[in-house]
């Protein structure tokens, strides 16, 4: 038999009691201690600290996110071990930069911290990526990538996953693409008739079984030269 | 020699630890193991050469709860590696919210997760007030509850009722649907629709509970708790349940919180993370429940956790009916609110107001917000950004079995295929919100 796990119970390192937020200021209010330990640990590194609707939001330097965020998870005066979301926003005034949106809470000083990089335009898409801290940003960040086309460094397997590996017609949360979709109905309907639906397997997966050797010739070339189906 | 018959008997008895908690005993053939040895096999098999069988399960597999695909490596019948495939429901809901206003948006909440489209209603509408700076009324919070509760408990029948044909169970299966019939048909009473219930408006809800009501409400807390039982009395000793479920897909606590699951896979781990009690939103700290939490981090914890959480939904439920105070539902808000129909087609102010607010949309100030509930699945967060238009400018769904189903390679390696399908049924999965 297993033995039991030990329960982790929350909210251990805050005595108050939480309740309900009741009449959240729509700007302003209290704001999180975390945004000042951040910015007395990596001065420079916090561009901006926000508080919208009661919740405190740090927007951070690009290249020492992945520290800060590292930082927020191990040290045990932040505590933030739980990663409820990692996203993207992109304005409809578009000047304004893209947004990498991670949400952080702390479970053992139930708090809950937004940090934020900004893209600039005009340059690559790409943001650090967290999976090495929460496993559970895995998926995350790849429906982000399919979704935005922002690229994680560090991603382990940056595929698309909600829409298909050879899917061409863009990254569909952007705002100048269309809610039709990028191509019309007839090359759609073109691209899909012409798809061979026998090619249900990525090369990833067909490499890693017996089945390698029965495949045509060309696609062992192109997998022994690790070609992926993914971009 | 045993038949096989004897031998789940005996299974049923030995099988419970010191702790009184049934563990999973492994027949040993040939071995000596008190019991339950099997004679060995006239000649053993001869050992077979070890290739790698790639095997493809769904997307139109019934015991994959939708449109979920999963390769598999196998060693054997032993799972050396999975590859989840998702999105085969995709449908953007997140691109066609940025072209909706506010209240339009609810429609689409409840086809994600459709098995607990007011619980989705609810969370959805609790966002849009926060992002409008809206306080709703007393009436409305209680009612709310009513519906996260209501239709917390639907989602766990389906899943009890689904995870037991997945393991070979048929009747808890029935028994399950009869109840949740009798929720579908509160609903219907309510809002008029059984699945999609569109219930919330930004404000307050699209009705109020009829009368009498409130009676059938009780008439429901009244009778589950005993189907409950049963459902319970009929899996939760039973041998064959144990067996194909002990021990399978174990999380550990930290690995748990590290891979981001929630609601009952954390809660199953030992986690006591609820957000109903850590980060509570309509009041859900004045109502006494308690959080059902596992040790053991298996399937089997997994359905303990479900079965004590809707006891403590109906807990919850009936001091909900006990409170439930009078007066009116929706706050009396002009910018969000319609006027009542008789004025709207009556007086030229309500009217001009009813054209504004359906043509035009309210419009919340700039700003964003993240407000998660506790789903049946888990947290489920809604994370609106508005640049005060009538449109968010960005509406992102956080989706609990998202995050739940990606640690399916992890829970599911080493075991056997045939486990496959219960660790996959175990994480409660709905392929509408998983793609969105």
């Amino acid at each position: 038999m297993t033995t039991p796990f030990a329960i982790v119970h929350p909210g251990t390192g805050n005595d108050a009691v939480p309740v309900t937020p009741k009449n959240v200021p729509v700007h302003g209010g209290p704001v999180s201690p975390t945004a000042e330990a951040v910015a007395a640990r990596f001065p420079g590194a916090v561009l901006r600290t926000v508080v919208s609707r009661g919740e405190t939001t740090i927007v951070v330097d690009g290249a020492r996110a992945h520290d800060v965020i590292q930082w927020l998870h191990d040290d045990p005066s932040q505590s933030y071990e739980y990663l409820s979301d990692v996203t993207a926003v992109e304005h409809r005034d578009l000047a304004q930069p893209i947004e990498v949106v991670w949400h952080l809470r702390s479970l053992r000083f139930r708090r809950f911290l937004r940090v934020k990089v900004l893209l600039a335009r005009g340059a690559p898409l790409v943001a650090p990526s967290v999976w090495d801290v929460y496993k559970g940003a895995d998926w995350l960040e790849r429906e982000c990538y399919d979704m935005f086309g922002i690229r994680f460094d560090g991603h382990p397997d940056l595929r698309r996953i909600l829409l298909w590996e050879q899917y061409k017609e863009g990254f569909p949360l952007r705002k100048d693409f269309p809610l039709r979709g990028r191509f019309s109905r007839s090359e759609q309907l073109r691209n899909a008739l012409a798809a061979n639906p026998e090619a249900r397997y990525s090369m990833e997966e067909l490499s890693i079984a017996d089945a390698f050797e029965e495949l045509p010739l060309d696609m062992r070339k192109r997998i022994t030269s690790g070609e992926a189906t993914g971009e | 020699m045993t038949d096989k018959r004897t031998l789940e008997v005996e299974l049923s008895t030995t099988g419970m630890g010191p702790d009184g908690r049934p563990q999973r005993v492994p027949l040993v053939v040939g071995g000596d193991a008190g019991g339950l040895a099997l004679a060995a096999p006239p000649s053993a098999e001869p050992e077979l050469e070890g290739e790698h069988m790639l095997i493809n399960i769904g997307p139109q597999h019934p015991a994959t709860h939708g449109v979920l695909r999963l390769v598999l490596e196998l060693d054997g019948e032993t799972v050396v590696r999975c590859i989840p495939h998702v999105g085969y429901l995709h449908c953007g809901f997140e691109k066609i919210g940025e072209y909706r206003q506010y209240n339009q948006i609810v429609p689409w909440t409840d086809r994600e997760d459709y098995l607990n489209s007011m619980g989705n209603n609810i969370a959805y509408a609790l966002g849009a007030e926060r992002i409008f700076g809206i306080e709703i009324t007393e009436r409305c919070k209680v009612l709310r509850v009513i519906g996260a509760e209501l239709s917390r408990i639907a989602s766990h029948l389906v899943w009890m009722g689904t995870t037991c044909i997945d393991i070979g169970a048929f009747t808890p299966f029935l028994w399950g649907f009869q109840e949740r019939e009798n929720i579908y048909n509160l609903l219907e009473g309510w809002v008029g629709a059984r699945l999609t219930t569109s219930a919330t408006r930004v404000g307050g809800m699209a009705a109020d509970v009829p009368d009498k009501w409130i009676e059938g409400l009780q008439g429901f807390i009244r009778t589950f708790p005993r189907t409950i039982d049963e459902c319970e009395r009929m899996l939760t000793k039973n041998a064959i349940w144990v067996g194909r479920t002990v021990g399978l897909g174990v999380m550990s606590p930290d690995e748990a919180i590290n891979y981001g699951l929630s609601g009952p896979m954390l809660r199953a781990s030992g986690v006591a993370y609820d957000v109903r009690k850590d980060f509570p939103y309509l009041d859900y700290e004045t109502y006494d429940f308690d959080v059902a939490v596992g040790s053991a981090g298996d399937v089997y914890d997994r359905f303990l956790v479900r079965m004590e959480e809707m006891r403590q939904s109906v807990r919850i439920l009936d001091q909900a009916v006990k409170r439930l105070p009078d007066g009116p539902v929706n706050v009396d808000d002009p910018r969000v609110i319609l006027p009542p129909k008789s004025k709207a087609t009556s007086e030229m102010e309500s009217m001009i107001h009813h054209f504004k607010n359906v043509m035009e949309g309210p419009r919340p100030p700039i700003g964003e917000c993240y407000v998660a509930v506790e789903s049946p699945k888990g947290e489920k967060g809604y994370y609106m950004v508005s640049d005060g238009t009538s449109k968010p400018a960005r509406w992102r769904i956080r989706p609990p079995s998202f995050v739940n189903l990606s640690a399916i390679p992890k829970m599911v390696e080493g075991h056997l295929l045939s486990d496959v399908i219960a660790i996959n049924a175990s994480i409660d999965i709905v392929m509408g919100e998983i793609d969105r």
